[in-house]
C-alpha cells in the first residue's frame, strides 16, 4: 500500500534525471515521451513503493516534481507555507 | 510636511559648506549615510557620524565607494532617506550605482564636492570638472537632477531640495559642490523645523498583490514600497516591465528607458532654478555656477562701472539644463560668457542651447584656484564689442 | 505505463481520492516565471528547494525576509523567489544588504549569489561584512566558474581546469572560501553540495536563525560549461560524484578545505560561534553607552 504519491509538472522538467536516480525506492523512470521542450520527463513506474518522502521534490532543480505523504496531506494545512 | 524638529539645528550659525550640507540632510529627514573618506567631502559624513546617532540615525563607513554607493540604496528600500558623499575619484567609482539608482528608480542623493582632476588631481583644491560626469558618467540613457550651491547657506537649502526632488521623481539627485564652497565658512540661518518643507516618500497604499513597483502614475513616476511591508516585490537593474520582471526586448527597453528620461525631461521647467539679474537690457550675460559665480559677481560689477550693460545668470540647477532661460537670453543678448573651473563643460550646453543666436565665450581654468575677476572681465569686454 | 503528456500518478490504487497537495516550494516561487533559465542538471534550483524548506522550518515570517542577489546564474534566484527581492549589481549584493539591514533591522536579509559574484568582484565586501559580523545570511552557490557569461575561470576554479578564459587549463591557486571567511570573522560557516539536500536545508535553517554573519557554500554542478569543458559528465554524474566524494567533517580546520578538480570535497558545518557580538546589537549597545541613554535604530523614517 503506497504511503505517498508523486505529482509531476511535465512542462517544467528538463530531464536531468536527479529524481529517478535519488528516489530511495526507485519509484520513477525517465519516460520515452517528450514534453513540449523536447525533454523526457519522469513517470511513475512503481507507485506502490512511494512513501511520499519528497526527496524527488528536494532534488528537482526545476520544481517539476514533488512527493506527498498521504496521511500528512489528509491532515491538511501542514504542507502549506507563506 | 514639516521637518522633524529633533534633527533641525534651528538658529543662526557660522558653518562651512560641508557641515551645512550635513545639517540640510538631517533636516530633510536623512537618517542613513554610507560613505568613504575623500577630501574635500569628508567633513560632511564626519558631521553625520557625530549627529546621526543623536537622532537614531546611522552612519557606516564602507570599505570603498562602490559599497557606499549601493549601501545607501539598500537603506532606501529598507525605509530610510539616505545619501553618500564623495569627490571626483570616488564619484567615478560610484557611477555604476548612479545608473542602478536611475534604472531602479531609487530616491537617493549623491553629494560630489569637486576637486582638481583628472585622477587624483588636486585633492585639496577646487575645480568644477565633474559637471558633465554628473550627467553622463554612467552608461546608457538616464537622467539625473543636479544642483549647484554657491554658499554654505545654499548647501543647507539645496540639500533639502535634493532630498525632496529625489522622492518626487524617484531618481538619484546629485549635489555638485566644489571644494571652495565646501570649505568656506559663512553665516547659515537654519529656520524652525515647521518652516522647512520636507517631501515624504510617496509610498503606495495599494494592497499587496495590486502594487507594481514600476507602474507609473500620471506624472510618470511609480509609487514606492519598502521591504518588509508585505508587498514581496522584485527590483532589478536589468531592463524590466512594470512588475520588475526581466523584459529583455527592445520594446521593453524603449518603454522603460524613455519613461525614465522623460519623467525628468518633462519636468525640466519646474526643476530649473536660476538666479537672474540685470539681463533685461544686457548686451552680455555671464552664465556661471558654484564658486565661480561669486567671482563673476565682481567681474560684472567691474564691467558695469565701465558702462557696459552686463547681466548675470547663475545656474542653480545644472541638470536638467535650464534650456528655457538660456534660449530666452540667447535671443536678445549679444554674447553669453561662461566662466568655469574646468577647460569647458557647461559652455557646450550653453552653446548648444543658444543655437548660434548669440555668441558664446568660455573662460576656462584648469582648477586649483578660482578665476581672477579680470579674466572674466576681459571676456565680457570682448563679448560687448 | 501510460506516456501521456501530463503524467499523473494514475495507477495508484487507493479507494479515496488523492488529497490536495502543493509543492512545498511553490508558495516561494514566482510561478509565472517558471520554467526558469537554468540549464538541465544545474544545481541552483535544488538549492532553492532547500531554501524554501529552511524558511518554512524556521517559522520566520516570509514577509520579513528579503533576498538580495548579484549578477550571474545564481544571482537570478532573487527574481524567481516570491519574497521582497533585489537583483543588484555584480559583486555588490552584500553592501546593498548591509544598507537594507541597517535601515530595518527586523528584516531577515539573505544574500543569494554565486562564487564569482561574491568572492571575486565582491570579495572585499564579503570580507568586511564578515568582519563586522553583520547579521546577514550569505548563500554562495559555488559552481567553480563564471557561468552566466559563458564559463570563464573564477577565483574558485580549481587548478588544471579548462574554462573559456583558461584554454590551456587554470594554473592559479584556487580560493578556499570557508578559510577566508573564518579569518575575516564570520560566525557561521558551512559547506554542502547540491547532493546533500537534507543537510543543506537543515543548515540553511540554522543560518536563518543564527545571529551574526552566516556563510553557506554550496558546491553545485554547471554541466553546460564547467563539467562539459572538463569532460566530467552531466549534472547527474556530477551529483553522483558529490555523493561519492563528499566527506562530512564537522568542525574541520578550514585551512584543509581546498577544492581540487576531482578530489574529495570536505563538507559540513565548520564554524558556529556565538561569542562575537553581532554588528547591529553591538552598535545599539555601544551608542547607548556612549550617549548615556537608550539608542534605538530610527533609520527607517518613511
Amino acid at each position: 500500500m503506497a504511503k505517498g504519491f508523486v505529482t509531476i509538472t511535465a512542462e517544467r522538467c528538463k530531464g536531468c534525471g536527479f529524481c529517478v536516480e535519488f528516489c530511495p525506492t526507485h519509484v520513477l523512470a525517465l519516460s520515452s515521451a517528450f514534453n513540449f521542450k523536447g525533454y523526457h520527463p519522469p513517470y511513475v513506474q512503481d507507485a506502490e513503493k512511494c512513501s511520499g518522502c519528497d526527496l524527488c521534490g528536494m532534488y528537482c532543480p526545476d520544481f517539476a516534481i514533488y512527493g506527498t505523504r498521504i496521511k500528512a496531506a489528509q491532515k491538511k494545512g501542514d504542507n502549506h507555507a507563506g | 510636511m514639516p521637518a522633524d524638529p529633533k534633527a533641525v539645528l534651528t538658529g543662526v550659525h557660522f558653518l562651512n559648506g560641508d557641515v551645512a550640507c550635513c545639517e540640510g540632510a538631517l533636516a530633510a529627514g536623512a537618517r542613513f549615510a554610507a560613505g568613504y573618506p575623500i577630501t574635500p567631502s569628508t567633513e560632511i559624513v564626519e558631521r553625520f557620524a557625530s549627529r546621526a546617532p543623536e537622532v537614531g540615525g546611522v552612519f557606516i563607513q564602507m570599505e570603498d565607494e562602490l559599497a557606499a554607493s549601493i549601501a545607501l540604496q539598500g537603506a532606501v528600500w529598507g525605509g530610510a532617506k539616505s545619501f553618500t558623499v564623495t569627490s571626483g575619484p570616488g564619484f567615478s567609482l560610484m557611477m555604476e550605482h548612479v545608473g542602478y539608482a536611475a534604472m531602479t528608480e531609487t530616491p537617493c542623493v549623491f553629494v560630489d564636492v569637486q576637486r582638481g582632476g583628472p585622477s587624483t588631481g588636486l585633492p585639496t583644491l577646487p575645480a568644477q570638472g565633474d559637471m558633465m560626469q554628473a550627467r553622463w558618467g554612467s552608461h546608457g540613457d538616464y537622467e539625473v537632477i543636479a544642483l549647484c550651491p554657491n554658499s554654505p547657506q545654499e548647501c543647507f537649502d539645496l540639500t533639502i531640495k535634493c532630498f525632496n526632488w529625489a522622492e518626487d521623481y524617484r531618481n538619484p539627485v546629485v549635489l555638485l559642490m566644489d571644494e571652495c564652497v565646501g570649505h568656506m565658512t559663512e553665516k547659515v540661518v537654519i529656520p524652525p523645523a515647521e518652516q522647512i518643507e520636507v517631501t515624504p516618500r510617496h509610498l503606495t497604499n495599494k494592497r499587496p498583490g495590486d502594487y507594481l513597483p514600476f507602474k507609473p502614475c500620471d506624472n510618470m513616476v511609480p509609487e514606492m514600497a519598502h521591504a518588509g511591508d508585505g508587498y514581496r516585490f522584485h527590483i532589478t537593474g536589468v531592463t524590466h516591465d512594470e512588475r520588475g520582471y526581466l523584459a529583455v526586448t527592445s520594446q521593453a527597453q524603449d518603454k522603460l528607458v524613455r519613461r525614465l528620461c522623460d519623467k525628468i525631461r518633462n519636468a525640466a521647467g519646474q526643476l530649473a532654478l536660476v538666479e537672474e539679474e540685470g539681463t533685461e537690457d544686457a548686451d552680455v550675460v555671464v552664465v556661471s555656477y558654484g564658486i565661480t559665480s561669486r567671482v563673476a559677481e565682481r567681474a560684472i560689477r567691474m564691467a558695469r562701472e565701465r558702462g557696459l550693460k552686463v547681466g548675470k545668470l547663475r545656474l542653480i540647477t545644472i541638470w536638467p539644463f535650464p534650456e528655457h532661460h538660456l534660449r530666452a537670453l540667447a535671443r536678445r543678448v549679444k554674447t553669453l560668457v561662461v566662466p568655469e573651473l574646468n577647460l569647458g563643460q557647461m559652455v557646450y550646453e550653453v552653446e548648444r542651447v543658444a543655437g548660434g543666436l548669440s555668441r558664446t565665450i568660455g573662460v576656462t581654468h584648469a582648477g586649483g584656484g578660482v578665476h581672477r575677476p579680470e579674466d572674466i572681465l576681459a571676456a565680457i569686454v570682448e563679448g560687448a564689442q | 505505463m501510460s506516456d501521456n503528456l501530463i503524467l499523473e500518478n494514475a495507477a495508484l490504487q487507493v479507494e479515496e481520492a488523492l488529497p490536495e497537495s502543493i509543492n512545498p516550494v511553490e508558495p516561494f516561487l514566482r510561478s509565472d516565471r517558471i520554467p526558469h533559465i537554468w540549464c538541465p542538471g544545474c544545481g541552483i534550483g535544488t538549492t532553492v528547494n532547500c531554501f524554501a524548506r529552511a524558511v518554512m522550518d524556521s517559522k520566520l515570517d516570509p514577509n520579513k525576509i528579503a533576498v538580495v542577489s548579484g549578477i550571474g546564474c545564481s544571482g537570478r534566484v532573487a527574481g524567481y523567489l516570491n519574497l521582497d527581492s533585489f537583483h543588484t549589481t555584480h559583486g555588490r549584493a552584500i553592501p546593498f544588504a548591509t544598507g537594507l539591514k541597517l535601515a530595518n533591522p527586523e528584516l531577515t536579509v539573505v544574500v543569494y549569489s554565486g562564487d564569482g559574484d561574491l568572492a571575486s568582484i565582491g570579495g572585499n565586501h564579503l570580507i568586511h561584512a564578515a568582519r563586522r559580523n553583520l547579521d546577514i545570511k550569505v548563500i554562495c552557490v559555488n559552481n567553480l566558474i563564471y557561468a552566466m557569461t559563458g564559463g570563464q575561470s573564477a577565483a574558485t576554479t580549481p587548478e588544471s581546469c579548462t574554462t573559456a578564459t583558461s584554454p590551456y587549463g587554470t594554473f592559479e591557486p584556487t580560493l578556499n572560501l570557508p578559510h577566508l571567511l573564518e579569518a575575516a570573522g564570520a560566525t557561521f560557516i558551512a559547506r554542502w553540495t547540491t547532493y546533500h539536500v537534507m543537510q543543506l536545508a537543515k543548515t540553511m535553517k540554522e543560518a536563518l536563525l543564527h545571529k551574526g554573519f552566516s556563510f553557506i557554500e554550496i558546491i553545485s554542478p554547471c554541466p553546460t560549461l564547467f563539467q562539459r569543458r572538463n569532460q566530467m559528465g552531466d549534472g547527474l554524474e556530477t551529483m553522483k560524484f558529490y555523493k561519492e566524494h563528499g566527506k562530512t567533517k564537522h568542525g574541520a580546520d578550514t585551512a584543509s578545505l581546498d577544492l581540487t578538480k576531482s578530489g574529495d570535497i570536505i563538507i559540513g558545518k565548520f564554524v558556529e560561534k556565538k561569542d562575537r557580538p553581532e554588528y547591529i546589537d553591538h552598535m545599539r549597545e555601544y551608542y547607548t553607552q556612549k550617549l548615556g541613554r537608550p539608542f534605538e535604530f530610527q533609520v527607517k523614517t518613511c
